[in-house]
This record gives structure tokens, sequence and C-alpha cells, in this order.
């Protein structure tokens, strides 16, 4: 909530994030000159630069969401790609140039978004920008050289075409995790990892396919975009059901794990909250993706064990109950997502979400002096230790004050009870939070 | 597949045979078979046919094989695409019987023939493809990929008919003509045109560059239906998570699913509403979470609030579940769950056709495993006695057509019914009454 009402407040062109608009405005200079450049010269090959053109359009209109709230266009990025590393249309050889396919792309790309502008979803410009910038790349090199005889050898032009289709790719990753390091403060070299698996098999399939057109064109001419659309249009369509159960699934676990507000165990909105905590104390502390899901999940349903007690602990709050009780509410929640089988891990995290960090015990404990490290709770169940803790002391309250009195708290236990590194993290975010508020 | 009806080999062994004499008599007839091209496309195929993806219905599995038949009826015309197609007898996969793999390698001899056949039938010119062969090609390649994929799944569709009783793969059948599959099966014949055309320009490496595209296709197929798995076993897990406050009706959400989709098989339900429905039977009593834990044990007379909080149920529920994207029409069926026919339900006190389809159902397998479960006032109640009570209620309280459809089902397929539960001597969370169960109403005292 608190973020949406930041944004409110500031004036629409503050909410681009520095990042982007700097690549927004790269690609805008880029794609000025490139048209003064295309205007001037004339237009070359007009068949095919309207197929083509018409090609991105369509695979814009067709973007896709993949997990961890990405879009990508992969017949439109294909397409794009395709038409900058053309050489010949059926016996004839091509003759634009690389502004030309700059000026080509861009056209296709606006025209592709102008139905998204229509039915009111965002056009996201910062994505096309750099899809723009990868193509640009890519054009740069290869149509000075798409004449030259040295790519009359088939072995030659294919993998010299091969490697700029990769480095484009990879271009579009780097591009991609350094808006997500903008947007959301992961660290770089967690936002490039996961992003590299996010994206590398569909990468793969616009790559091969940007190569499969290039190559049909000079057997099939410009029949070669209509053939192979449909079979990467099959490829959308897994991608976008798999991506589409995925977020089914998250809503339905959040959805399911308030019951425990409906029957009055815990108080309303606290497991969106830890959750919400939960996930931005795991990318302070550079948790990668998959991790981070597994996180989420294990925060909303932290507290599903209580369904199984006879009455409901009154206000929900479990710091305030016996640790015998919280690990036995732990416990019935962990054999209830065990059920699941598929979320093994999950149900260990909520099931050693009370441990504390270090035992008591054994003072001396964790990490074991002589090298061998004991294993204490997993991260995950540790940040959920935080996150909780400080939920159940704060609520729903936005007051500044009795947040960092919370904050406060947490830190003078972090000598057995909270892992000190989740709980300087959790501070930071709360930190950042009370500022964004003022 | 163990045991086979006569029918069902006969179907079998025709299928494979035809195939083989197809190839057999084949290479006389047609001079420009090229054994190393069949060679390239057989391996493309058995690459394919080998990492096939389980489908969740049933025991099928999909793969990508039209590529390399349809490629094949391009290159090599109608008997090497046959032979291609009996490459499936090399798969490696490890699921198929030795009576499933005859069919299958039957199945697409004959299924890549046909295509061939028609292509050629078309005007379509059968070896390497050059510039001037376009546009012209793909109306009669297109024609037989379509005659393609309705041949392979005409074929399938049979046996699997054949054998759906000793199976009990019922929604097999209506699974083979998804026109999702069908659609997928078009899609991946394309690429076999594509090869076709790479031939002349990378000769046999064509299929290498195809190759990529279509494992990832194949593996967000494969992601799809891992996602799937987990998403039931986990909507699964949390309803009996819910249903652990009550110790009687454990099970219950379980079983009103699957008597639910008995029903919408026995009806003709489309799949996609069939899976809806199996969720909303699942999730249908979330919201008697919200029923204090005093109300559901009260043995006597319940006041009027007491009352009203049980009949709020529904409504709750559907605060929870509404924020699930997919369940349009399950959110309706959970929340009119416990309308009557005649108007005296609640919450809404909905009549007749004013019921969604969804709530209709659910009302008749609630009941259903309402009395056919032990309950705290009584003990389960034998099949033919709760069928009795709902063809009683049949027309007032439950849609008649429902509960014909439900006895038809139950008549036939018979129904699994909860153990008996053993009562451990501290078990706390026994409710006094049941608000599904039609024979014994909740009982609210007049005076306020």
């Amino acid at each position: 909530m608190t973020e949406r009402r930041h944004e409110l407040r500031r004036h629409p062109w503050q909410v681009r994030d520095s990042g982007q608009l700097l690549l927004v405005v790269a690609a805008g200079v880029w794609l000025v000159a490139s048209v003064a450049q295309t205007a001037a010269a004339g237009l070359r090959d007009v068949r095919t630069a309207v197929a083509f053109g018409v090609l991105i359009a369509f695979g814009e209109v067709l973007r896709l969401n993949l997990p961890g709230d990405r879009e990508s266009a992969p017949i439109g990025f294909a397409g794009a790609l395709a038409y900058a590393l053309l050489i010949r249309v059926g016996v004839n050889h091509v003759q634009y140039t690389a502004e030309q396919v700059v000026t080509v792309t861009t056209i296709g790309m606006i025209v592709g978004a102008l139905p998204h502008l229509a039915v009111g979803r965002p056009a996201r410009v910062s994505g096309m920008a750099s899809r723009l910038l990868c193509v640009a790349c890519v054009a740069y090199i290869f149509r000075p050289l798409a004449g030259h005889a040295v790519l009359a050898h088939w072995g030659v032009a294919f993998s010299l075409m091969t490697s700029l289709a990769i480095v484009a790719l990879l271009l579009e990753v780097i591009l991609t995790a350094l808006m997500r390091v903008d947007e959301q403060r992961v660290l770089f070299r967690v936002a490039l990892v996961d992003e590299m698996r996010v994206q590398l098999p569909l990468g793969a399939a616009v790559g091969a396919s940007a190569l499969l057109i290039a190559f049909a064109a000079e057997v099939m001419g410009l029949a070669a975009l209509a053939v192979f659309t449909a079979p990467l249009l099959v490829t959308q369509v897994a991608f976008r059901r798999y991506a589409g159960i995925r977020a089914t699934y998250l809503q339905t676990v959040r959805a399911l794990a308030r019951v425990t507000e409906l029957g009055g165990y815990v108080e309303a909105g606290h497991s969106e909250r830890v959750s919400r905590l939960a996930v931005a104390i795991g990318r302070e502390l550079g948790i990668h993706e998959p991790q981070l899901l597994e996180l989420e999940y294990a925060a909303l349903m932290h507290d599903i064990g209580q369904l199984s007690l006879h009455d409901p602990i009154s206000g929900g709050a479990t710091i305030f109950v016996s640790r015998a009780d919280q690990q036995r509410i732990a416990e019935l929640g962990a054999d209830v997502i065990q059920q699941a089988q598929v979320l093994g891990a999950v149900a260990e995290i909520v099931r050693r979400q009370n441990e504390p960090f270090r035992d008591v015990q054994d003072p001396g404990g964790f990490p074991d002096p002589a090298g061998e490290e004991r294993t204490g709770p997993p991260m995950s169940s540790r940040i959920i230790k935080a996150a909780n803790a400080f939920d159940d002391i704060v609520g729903s309250s936005l007051d500044h004050g009795r947040a960092a009195t919370a904050v406060q708290q947490l830190r003078l236990d972090t000598a057995s009870e909270y892992d000190p590194d989740a709980v300087e993290a959790l501070s930071r975010v709360v930190n950042r939070r009370s500022v964004v508020q003022m | 597949m163990g045991r086979l009806t006569w029918a069902a080999r006969l179907y079998i062994a025709t299928v494979l045979a035809v195939g083989v004499v197809l190839i057999v008599r084949g290479p006389f007839t047609f001079s420009w078979i090229s054994w190393r091209d069949i060679a390239v496309l057989g391996l493309l195929l058995v690459i394919s046919e080998s990492t096939a993806t389980r489908l969740s219905e049933g025991n099928l599995s999909w793969s990508a094989n039209t590529t390399a038949t349809l490629a094949a009826a391009v290159l090599v015309g109608p008997v090497g695409a046959a032979l291609v197609g009996a490459c499936t007898v090399f798969s490696l996969r490890r699921g198929p019987s030795p009576a499933q793999r005859a069919f299958n390698t039957g199945m697409m001899a004959l299924t890549a023939y046909v295509a061939g056949r028609v292509f050629i039938a078309l005007n379509g010119q059968v070896g390497a493809l050059t510039a001037n062969s376009f546009p012209k090609i793909i109306w009669p390649f297109a024609i037989a990929a379509i005659v393609h994929v309705v041949v392979n799944h005409a074929l399938l569709g049979g046996v699997l008919w054949l054998v759906r009783d000793a199976e009990g793969m019922g929604g097999a059948v209506s699974a083979v003509v998804n026109p999702r599959l069908l659609f997928s099966d078009l899609g991946y014949g394309a690429f076999g045109l594509l090869i076709a055309a790479l031939w002349s320009v990378v000769g046999p490496f064509a299929p290498l560059l195809v190759l990529i595209p279509l494992f990832v296709a194949r593996w967000a197929v494969a992601q799809f239906a891992a996602q799937q798995r987990a998403y039931e076993a986990t909507v699964g897990a949390l309803c009996q998570a819910v249903e652990t406050k009550d110790f009687y009706t454990r099970g219950h959400s379980d079983r009103v699913s699957r008597g639910s989709v008995m029903i919408a098989r026995e009806i003709g339900m489309r799949g996609d509403r069939v899976e809806a429905l199996r969720y909303a039977g699942m999730l249908h009593d979330v919201g008697k979470l919200g029923v204090p834990t005093k109300v559901l044990q009260k043995t006597g007379k319940l006041t009027e609030e007491e009352y009203a909080a049980i009949q709020l149920h529904p409504m709750r529920g559907l605060d929870i579940v509404r924020e699930i994207g997919f369940l349009d029409e399950a959110l309706a069926g959970i929340m009119h769950h416990h309308e009557r026919i005649d108007g005296r339900g609640y919450p809404m006190g909905l009549a007749g056709d004013e019921i969604p389809e969804f709530a209709r159902v659910l009302a008749v397998a609630d009941a259903f495993d309402s009395m056919t479960s032990t309950r705290s006032y009584r003990g389960a109640r034998p099949t033919e006695e709760a069928i009795a009570e709902l063809r009683k209620w049949s027309g007032t309280q439950f849609d008649p057509a429902f509960v014909d459809a439900f006895v038809a089902a139950i008549n036939r397929d018979g129904w699994q019914r909860p153990e008996a539960p053993v009562i451990a001597a501290d078990e706390v969370n026994i409710a006094a009454t049941d608000h599904d169960d039609p024979s014994a109403p909740i009982r609210v005292s007049d005076s306020l």
C-alpha cells in the first residue's frame, strides 16, 4: 500500500526510475538518428520491410508475461532479429541498412503497442527500448557485412549469425537485469543469474527461430515469416499456460493462507504483510528467485498450523505464546504443507521458523569453532522469524516510532534469537518504507 | 493395458498390419527413396518421441513427432514418411507396453502415409524444395498437415474408446479431441515444412536447427504439467487443513469433488469446466472455518444468530477464493451450493434455473457424501438409502437431472465410501450437527 501512495504523489515523469529513463533516452536518440538517415536515403526492399514490420507488430501484440512479472515479446523479437540477420529473400540480395532495421523495428513495436494502450494496459516502454537496443547492435554489426562474399559460404554465415543472436540475447538479459536492480533493489549478480535462468529457454527458441527465418527466406521468400510464426506461436501458448498456472498457484496460496484470518486465528492481513516483508528482506540478502518464491509461500502459510488448534490464540500473535506452543504450531503447519509433497522445502522452512538462531544451551555453538558449521535453521526460516516477530509487534500500524522500537527490540535479541543479518536487512527495509512515507 | 478386449486387440492388430503392408509394398512403386534422409528424419522422430510429455489426463503422452513425419511426407514421399513414422518402434520411452508400442508404430506409419498421399494428390512436389516451390506448396502442405492431425487423433480416439472400460480412461477420449492439443500438433507440423525448406540450404542439419524451439516448447509443456500437479497437491493439502477442525468431515471436500466430477462427466460437461468444478468441489466448504467452533459443536437447537453464522459460510468461502483468477464459474458454485430448487435455500434463496449449474451439481454430491459418512449423531447410511433420500428431495432441494446423472454414475462406477472413523478419546474437534445433511436438518429455536 505504501508504495502505491508514494507513486501517486509523484509526477508521472518522476515515476520511471533513473536507469530506465537512461535506457529509453539512449534508444530514443539512436532511433531519431536512424529515422532521419532512413528518410534521407529512402526505404529499400519495401515489401520485405512491410512484411517484417507487420510480423514485429503482431509479436508485440502477443506479448507474454513470464514468471516474476517479466514481459517478453518472443515473436516480435525473433522477427526483428531475423530482419537484422537477413541476407537474401529468394535469390535476391537485400540492400537495406542498419538504420532501416531500427526504423522498421520501432514502427512495428509502436503499432503493436497501440492495442495494449487501447485496452488500458501499460505500454512498457523500457522493455521495448531494451529489445530495440539489442536489435540495433546486431544490425549495426551485421548489415555492413551482409553483402560480403565471405558470407556466401554457408558455414561462415551460420556461425556469424549464431554468435550475433547469442550476443543480442545476452545483451537483453543484462539490460533487463539492470532494470530489475533499479526497480526492486536486487543485487546485480543475483538479478543476472535469475534473469538468465528465466530467459534462457525462451531466448534459445527466439534465437533459433530468428536464424530459421533468415535461412528459410532464402528458399521460401517472405512465406517463411508466415510459416515460422505458427511453431513459435505454439511455444508461446505453452509458455503462457505455464506462466498462467504459476500465477494461479501464487494467487491460490495467497487466498487460502487467509483462511487463518477468517477463523479468527490471526489478525487480518498478517500473512500478507509478513510475506511482503520477508520477500523484501530476502531480496536485500541476495536470495535467488526460486528460493524467494519458496520463502514467499512459507511466509504466507507460516501460521497455517493454527488451523489445527481447537481455539484461536487471542489476537493470533504467535510470539506471545510459549515456545512449546509456537513449536507445535510450526510442526502442525509443516505437516499440512508436507501433505502437498511438492513443497518439501517450504514445509522445512515453516517447521523451523521458531528455532533460535543460536542455541542458548551451547553459547559458543554456531558456527562451530572447529570450522565445521552446525546446521542452524535455514536462512528463510530466520527471515520469517524476524518478519513475523516484527509484524506481531507492529501489526498494521504505520507509526514510525513503533516500527523503530520493534526493530530495536529485535536487535537486542540477536545474540540468540534472531539472525543479525536478517534483522539488519529488515531494518533497512523498514527505514526505506518510512522514508517513502514522509 | 493389462487385459485388452478382443475388439481392442483386433483394432491394434489391424492398424499395425496396414502400416506394415504400406511400407513393405511401398518402395517398389516410388523411386525417390533416400535412405540417408529417412535415417535423419527417423532419428528426429525417435528423439521427439523419446522425450514425450505426460499429459495430466489419463495415461497419455504427447510428443512433437508430427514435425518429423510431415517433413518426411514432403522430402521422401508417403512411403518414406511411413518408414519414418514406423521409427516410433525405437522410442526410448519406458512407459508404453508392447501393445501400446505396436499400436503407436502402426498408427504413425499409417498417418504419415495418408498425409503423404494427400500431399501428392494436391499436386505437392516431393523432394528438396527450391526457391520457386513457394508459395504454391503451402496449401497442399497445410491440408496434408490437417489430415495428418485428424487421422492421428481419430485412430488414437478409437483405441482409447475401445479400452476405456478396462482402464477407466473415460476422460482420455475427450482429452484426445482437446482443441488445444490439435492446434499444438498443427503448429509442430509447420516445423516440418521449415525442415523441408531448409533441407536445400543446410541439408540434414536442418532438423538440428529446428530441434531447439521444439525442445523449448516441450520444456514449457513439461513445466506446465509439473506446476499443475504441484498446484493440485497444494490445494488438496490446504483443504485438508481446513477440514481438521471437524473430525467427522475429514475427506469430505475430496469426495464432494469426486462426486461432482462424476456428475459432470455423466452429463458430458466440457473438459475445462469439469476441471473448474473439481476445484469448486474441493473448495466449497472453505468458509466453514468462519463458523465458530462452539456453534459447530452445539448439540441442542441453534439460536437464530448461530444459524445465521452457518448460513453465511458460503459467502465467507467466496471471500477467500474470490481472488483466485481462473475460478469464475466455480465461484458461483461455491457461493450457491446450499440453494434449493424450490428457493428455500441460502444464502440468496435462488430457485430453479437461477441457481448456477455448478452449485446444483455440488449440492447433490455434497448431500450424498454427508449422508454416507458417519456423523456424531448417527452412523453412515448405506448407499441405497442415501440414493433414496436424494430421490425423495429431487425436485424440491436438488435438480432432478443431476440426481439422475449421479445415480447412474454410482450404479456404473460405484462409490468409494469413507472408512468408519476411529475416534481417539481426546479428540476435541467433533461437530454436533452437519449443515450438509438433508435428512437431519439443523434445528433452530423459534423464540428469539
